[in-house]
């Protein structure tokens, strides 16, 4: 559905993005990731258009954006990172002026409006001043926007800034439900959105493209080695000599347990070695808390990833 | 076209729901009234102090004909103060969809850069043209207690009109290339301020460039009109300018979109 090649952005000598290339199916929600001033809401207004790329190509739903950019227009919805609103229009005069200069017909304009402002939940204010909101009723507002028409593709450039934990989790479940029919390009600097809602990540840094997976994948492919959590009831040189007993653990690092003074290890090991290492301990005669590997999570990752450090 | 008319539609609501439209038009129609009332008294003096004398001397009184003496003033008194206000109606018409990032909605929805610009123009327009209707009171109290002509009354207005919209469109354009208000009020007001007094600098050029900057003075085909001759020439003139105001801040506009 969107196909992305080689796009290159410049603001006078800075350099916002280079040759980031991707490809949206049909239905796919894509997460774009990264840290602020990464080059994602560039990415995003040479998408919709707003403003041409230095060099590369980019298609959406099969149109050009450099020669059909009239066409792209028409298919996509777009809620920019300040959700663009006229202040001193109400909410229904507000989204009666999308409607109108995204061509719906007249005949259908009350409609698509009634079940925008479902859709954002946004009934108990349309007849509020756009400008007296709340910063998460204007984002809400922001997205209706987008949604107007329900437009084959989105792009939502950080679409619950500002919003309440509640309305967050709302979100979440209405773009969740918008994939399937619609594709769903979004970006975020947080990650527990991307692995809630997307099927897909981009990681972008510094204006390229530093990873693209699943985040399932993402998380397992940078697990190069494991990580044992070890709880113990015991004193340290008894548990050190079992260590020794491991060729395969890497790095150690201990931390005590306040509560219960148990000692707890973080084992950096090549291989699993979770069943021996159970066996070792109860053998010496110390208790056993807690054995279990654990998964980098997508923060880390990204840490990772954009502080170019050596994968650990 | 109908995207055209939801641009200006909305453009027109922006006016009435800021307090701007109400400050400009009562700021306009305040002025307007006070150079109303000062040309109408010295208007009034001057025939009194002539019937005085002409009743002491035993002559005819003068004929003092309203059209010439009050009317024609009044009108290029009028275009005065339009290009004083203008310019805080054009202000905004570009720079705070700039500002607030509206942009981003307009540029990103099927609408063209004709729609956008078009709709922003007329809006413009129309709203001179409410500014302008208070002045038809005063018009019309010269019509309910004296006999002026209503030709040069009514050729005034069309002056007034064509010489708005070329002000509007170099308001707009100048609006078009920034995102401060200030800056596009000063910058309009400027331009104005600069095609008015082009025609001053005439006389003191050579005559090829005296007739250039004569044609290119924004006040000098306004005297015409205020005199109750619509010339073609210069109706042309005022359509050209708008024209091309236009057609730069479609340019401008395009620019922006496509600057990499």
């Amino acid at each position: 559905m969107i196909e992305v090649k080689d796009l290159t952005r410049y603001y006078g000598e800075k350099r916002a993005i280079h040759n980031v290339s991707f490809d949206v199916q049909k239905g796919e929600i894509l997460g774009l990731l990264g840290p602020n001033a990464a080059g994602k809401t560039t990415t995003m207004k040479i998408l919709t258009c707003f403003m041409p790329p230095t060099s590369g190509e980019a298609k959406v739903a099969g149109f050009d954006i450099w020669d059909q950019p009239g066409e792209i227009k028409k298919l996509i919805g777009y809620l920019p990172e300040n959700p663009p609103l006229y202040g001193d229009l109400n909410v229904l005069e507000y989204l009666d002026f999308v409607a109108k200069i995204k061509g719906v017909p007249s005949d259908k304009r009350k409609n698509v409006i009634s079940s925008t402002i479902e859709k954002a939940a946004l009934g108990d204010v349309q007849k509020q001043v756009v400008g007296s909101l709340s910063k998460g009723f204007k984002q809400r507002v922001g997205l209706a926007q987008a949604l107007l028409n329900d437009p084959q593709i989105l792009i939502l450039d950080e679409p619950t800034i500002g919003l309440d934990p509640r309305q967050i989790i709302e979100i979440r479940e209405l773009i969740k439900n918008l994939g399937g029919e619609h594709t769903i390009i979004l970006s975020t600097h947080i990650l527990p959105e991307v692995e809630m809602t997307c099927g897909r990540v981009v990681i972008i840094n510094e204006g390229e493209v530093v990873a693209e997976d699943s985040p399932e994948n993402l998380t397992s492919r940078l697990k190069v080695s494991e990580r044992t959590v070890l709880e113990v009831d015991g004193d340290e040189k008894t548990i050190q000599s079992i260590f020794d007993g491991f060729g395969e653990i890497q790095k150690i690092d201990r931390m005590k347990v306040s509560k219960n003074n148990h000692l707890r290890f973080t084992l950096e090991t090549s291989s699993d070695i979770r069943k021996d290492l159970a066996q070792a301990v109860v053998k010496k005669g110390l208790g056993l808390y807690e054995i279990r590997t654990e998964a980098y999570s997508l923060e880390e990752i990204f840490l990772q990833l954009t502080t170019k450090e050596e994968v650990a | 076209m109908k995207k055209t008319y939801a641009i200006f539609q909305k453009e027109l609501r922006h006016f009435f729901y800021s307090p701007i439209a109400y400050i400009v038009i009562a700021l306009f129609t305040l002025i307007a009234g006070i150079f109303f009332y000062l040309y109408l008294s010295s208007f009034v003096e001057a025939a009194f102090m002539d019937m005085m004398r002409s009743q002491q001397f035993r002559t005819m009184p003068q004929k003092f004909n309203i059209n010439l003496q009050l009317i024609r003033p009044y009108f290029w008194n009028l275009a005065l103060i339009s290009l004083f206000v203008l310019p805080l109606v054009t202000m905004r018409l570009y720079s705070e969809e700039k500002k607030s990032g509206t942009v981003e909605l307009l540029y990103t929805s099927p609408l063209s850069v004709n729609n956008i610009v078009l709709g922003k123009f007329f809006a413009g327009i129309v709203f001179y043209i409410l500014m302008l209707i208070p002045t038809f009171i005063f018009m019309g109290l010269l019509f309910i207690y004296g006999k002026p002509e209503l030709g040069p009354v009514l050729s005034g207005y069309l002056g007034l009109l064509l010489m708005g919209s070329a002000f509007i469109s170099g308001g707009l354009f100048i609006s078009s290339l920034t995102e401060n208000q200030i800056i596009a009020a000063i910058g309009g007001f400027g331009l104005s301020l600069l095609l008015w007094v082009i025609g001053w600098a005439a006389s003191y050029s050579g005559p090829g460039l005296s007739s250039v900057l004569n044609y290119l003075s924004i006040i000098n085909h306004f005297e015409d009109f205020a005199q109750g001759v619509i010339d073609s020439k210069n109706v042309v003139y005022y359509i050209l300018f708008s024209t091309f105001g236009v057609y730069l801040t479609f340019k401008s506009v395009e620019s922006i979109k496509w600057r990499s």
